[in-house]
């Protein structure tokens, strides 16, 4: 039975990787005009259609509903018994920006400096990345890839996970990351509580210091005599409000300090991320008035002390007491776990239309391009996907992806290597032994 | 003297006694029964059937619309361990992590709400031949170490091959700095311990009073249990490249026994892992963390299950082992595995890999009732694990799962420290390699 059952679901697969490997050619996106029938579709944004038809126009949600005129030009994937959602947004990542871990000639989200917001993420995001394909044919269409670094590392950027140039994949939204000082300790070496309030100081100090020069320089910039910062006028976005400012922050202690350096500050569009405690500090932070990108969901607790669940509850308590959340993976390779991230706060009290929300709609709302992407609407981006199921649940497929009204193929390295390797040929014996008559 | 030492390190370990009833058994060897009991007697699976009646005094615990499954077991984990690499040699065979164990590691309580009962914490990849592992059962809240010992469990060493021993002998002007020194040394270790061998073999067999003994070596002791099938050799290991040689290393030498760790390239050779009888535990979809894991697919498993190799599927992480169900689900999006396949890849499969099948990894009778009870069936996203037992004694009930896990809270205290960790930081093999100056090798991540 368990043959029977493996050999009837490679016989399903083939179809879809049939298409893929089209003789070892090439494979190209796709952009007709598409008529995506007879799925259900569920919108985020205005319910769920039965049965509905998704008409795709030039890169853009042309009409959506149960009872759609379908126009004669339009190539029809009949799509019954699937389900259609928007495009999954991961709100933190490094996919662009990281190709190999540990070889530094493979990682460009690091400058050197500590006030760098004039970094552009944007411009070193590399398109032919392995690890796009492998995250897009997972439904996740679009990500906010970030600099790391020192206090400001740089400005991160939303993208689109298809194009060939940084230009065709940026998707409308800019922001300045900020490290605030960190109490908390990172990674294997512990550092004592002197070591920690030192570089604590020094480094609000940094911050500081750069926001009141770039408050300044917001004041003279247009004056004759004002010298050009590059810096300065990166930040004097911040000051005007023009761009986003990414405030990472993830102990109790430091999201209470950043709320209240928000606030002396006045700064408009902030978002918090990280925010690993929020679910302690989840009053004070709904009070102020801040979105939040919170995750990854699969962490572990940030005190030994804490219940072993408490980072896949945290999404669920801050969303309940009225903050809105989005959520990241803070991965590169496997921002393809995304789904799983919700799925894991869904189950841990977010509940899955949240959860959905998170990883959609809020997450485009808080990136300012909420106009754009992040549901199923008229006038919206193509960015969905067609899965067998719900995305959240692990055996669920992925069959089709749409980005920017674009037919992506459905082939990554992964697959690749799997149509290669399941049945290797040759096998143990290059060349076996032939008995003849 | 002796008698009284054995017998105080012999302490006897909990057993339980539970009859749970009405649950949906995933037996693992024998199919998934709906409404059906699990009798648990003395620490082991007495009975499972229809209608079990609890004898005297014996607890019962309804599994109504819940499933019940073998406990979760771990092939490559490093919590539990105050250390990981001894890293002052390229052969430490001598060292052992079961000096190691520490019982009071929470780690321990977060994984057994995941279900998981066993563990195999081994030693780090910082050199070609590591220290021996030890196989633990999650026996959470003695403080004594041994009582964390999987009893009667075979001994395990770590071997690891590629980037992480050839850094190492880079960074200290060694041999090996490339794949080609990792198999020399491997090879030269292993004619050593048959030269050793034979020393103390002619000694033995020579009758003569005048006769001087070899020096004893326990680095080389080790070495030989390991030739002679006594020690089951568990080697860290991602290229195909990398996996063949190691094959041929072991088929010259007449070692049948042999699992690859982590393997992201293992699919590339699977037919020949097959023919070999090696396993392989596998992660369910990490990669490109380094140069060696670019070529990986999160069809690796998969493809070595289709192709009749044993495999599982590890956590190498105190956070990932917390949820191996869900890794062990992603076979299904990424190969279409069953769910009997999908399940034995984190239950019979590594209690294969492991020499402990005998005594866990399915729901059989006469085996240790090492069990997990899920709300939902263990491969779904939304199933929470709701009870944990080890040798049928109950270690976490998500009823009574504390908020605040301190055993003594101390008023004057600080609070605590705040650790943030992104799943990004890989590679925790090489946690304390110090001799390899980690700074210089994680300063790039």
């Amino acid at each position: 039975m368990k043959k029977f059952i493996s050999i009837l679901s490679v016989l399903v697969l083939l179809p879809l990787f049939a298409v893929a490997q089209n003789d070892g050619g090439i494979v190209r996106a796709d952009n007709s005009k598409f008529a995506l029938t007879n799925a259900k579709i569920y919108t985020v944004t205005n319910g769920v259609i039965e049965n509905g038809t998704i008409i795709i126009n030039n890169g853009i949600i042309e009409a959506v509903g149960a009872d759609i005129n379908i126009p004669g030009d339009a190539q029809v994937i009949d799509y019954s018994g699937q389900e259609i959602y928007p495009g999954m947004i991961d709100s933190g990542t490094r996919l662009g920006l990281s190709e190999i871990g540990s070889i530094s000639e493979a990682n460009d989200f690091r400058e050197f400096g500590e006030i760098t917001p004039n970094m552009q993420a944007l411009t070193a995001v590399n398109p032919n990345s392995v690890a796009i394909p492998v995250t897009r044919v997972s439904g996740v269409t679009s990500a906010l890839t970030m600099p790391a670094g020192g206090p400001l590392p740089g400005t991160a950027a939303t993208i689109s996970l298809f194009g060939y140039t940084p230009d065709q994949m940026f998707a409308g939204s800019k922001g300045v990351v900020m490290n605030f000082p960190s109490t908390a300790q990172r990674g294997w070496r512990r550092r004592t509580p002197e070591q920690i309030e030192k570089a604590r100081e020094k480094a609000q100090e940094t911050i500081n210091d750069a926001f009141d020069k770039a408050e300044l320089y917001a004041k003279i910039k247009e004056s004759d005599d004002a010298r050009y910062y590059p810096e300065m006028e990166a930040l004097a976005k911040v000051v005007n409000g023009e761009v986003l400012l990414y405030i990472e922050v993830n102990s109790a202690k430091d999201i209470l300090s950043a709320l209240e350096w928000i606030e002396d500050r006045g700064y408009e569009n902030v978002v918090l991320t990280g925010v690993a405690e929020g679910w302690r500090v989840a009053e004070e932070i709904a009070e102020a008035g801040l979105p939040v990108i919170t995750g990854p969901v699969l962490s572990t607790p940030t005190r030994g002390s804490d219940a072993y669940d408490t980072a896949y509850k945290n999404p669920g308590l801050m969303q309940k007491a009225g903050i809105k959340v989005a959520l990241r993976t803070m991965d590169t390779e496997n921002s393809r776990n995304l789904p799983y991230n919700a799925g894991f706060a869904a189950t841990y009290g977010m509940g899955r239309e949240e959860a959905l929300k998170a990883i959609t709609i809020n997450a485009a709302e808080i990136m300012g391009v909420g106009d754009q992407l992040g549901s199923i609407e008229v006038g919206k981006k193509a960015n969905i996907f067609v899965s067998t199921g719900d995305p959240f649940q692990t055996s669920t497929k992925i069959l089709d992806v749409f980005i920017d009204g674009y037919k992506i193929p459905m082939t990554s390295r992964h697959t690749e290597l799997y149509d290669e390797f399941l049945n290797r040929t040759p096998g143990v014996n290059k060349n076996p032994t032939k008995v003849d008559g | 003297m002796l008698f009284l030492c054995t017998s105080v390190l012999q302490a006897q370990t909990k057993k339980g006694d539970v009859l749970i009833k009405n649950g949906t058994v995933i037996t693992i060897t024998d199919g998934t029964l709906e409404n059906t009991d699990v009798l648990v007697r003395n620490g082991k699976i007495d009975r499972i059937g229809k209608n079990l009646k609890a004898p005297n005094g014996v607890e019962e615990v309804d599994a109504t619309g819940k499933f019940v499954m073998p406990g979760i077991i771990d092939a490559h984990s490093h919590i539990a361990g105050t250390s990981i690499n001894e890293g002052t040699s390229q052969v430490t065979a001598e060292v052992s992590m079961e000096d190691v164990v520490d019982p009071l590691d929470v780690g321990i309580y977060r994984a057994l709400a995941g279900g998981v009962t066993s563990i195999h914490l081994m030693h780090g990849s910082a050199n070609v031949i590591g220290g021996q592992n030890e196989t633990l059962k999650l026996r959470w809240g003695s403080t004594n170490p041994e009582d964390l010992r999987f009893e009667g469990a075979p001994r395990t060493i770590k071997f690891a091959l590629g980037e992480n021993p050839t850094r190492g002998g880079r960074s200290r002007g060694i041999q090996p700095q490339s794949r080609m020194g990792v198999e020399a040394m491997l090879r030269n270790t292993f004619n050593d311990a048959i030269k050793y061998r034979d020393a103390w073999n002619a000694y033995r067999s020579n009758k003569s009073s005048r006769k001087v003994a070899p020096e004893y070596s326990l680095r080389m002791e080790t070495m030989v249990d390991i030739l002679e099938g006594e020690v089951l050799v568990h080697c860290h290991s991602y290229r195909a490249d990398e996996i063949y040689m190691l094959m041929k290393v072991f088929s010259d030498f007449g070692i049948e026994k042999l699992t690859f760790q982590h393997a992201n390239e293992a699919y590339k050779v699977a037919p020949e892992l097959a023919e070999f009888g090696a396993s392989a535990s596998v992660f369910s979809d990490w990669w490109a963390y380094k140069l060696e894991v670019y070529y990986s697919t999160a069809y690796n498993a998969a493809i070595l299950t289709e192709n009749g190799v044993t495999t599982s599927i590890n956590s190498d992480s105190g956070e990932l082992i917390r949820h191996l169900f869900h890794e062990a689900a992603k076979t299904q999006k990424y190969g279409d595995l069953s769910d009997n396949e999908a399940l034995a890849l984190i239950t019979l499969n590594p209690a294969k890999q492991l020499g402990i099948d005998n005594r866990v990894g399915s729901l059989e009778k006469g085996k240790d009732a090492d069990i997990a009870i899920f709300d939902n069936h263990p491969l779904s996203i939304y199933a929470v694990p709701q009870m944990t037992f080890v040798d049928g004694v109950k270690y976490f009930d998500i009823e009574n799962d504390a908020a605040d896990q301190r055993i003594y809270i101390d008023p004057e205290s600080t609070v605590e420290d705040v650790q943030i960790l992104y799943s990004n930081d890989h590679d925790r093999c090489m946690e304390g390699a110090n001799v390899v100056n980690f700074t210089d090798l994680f300063n790039n991540k």
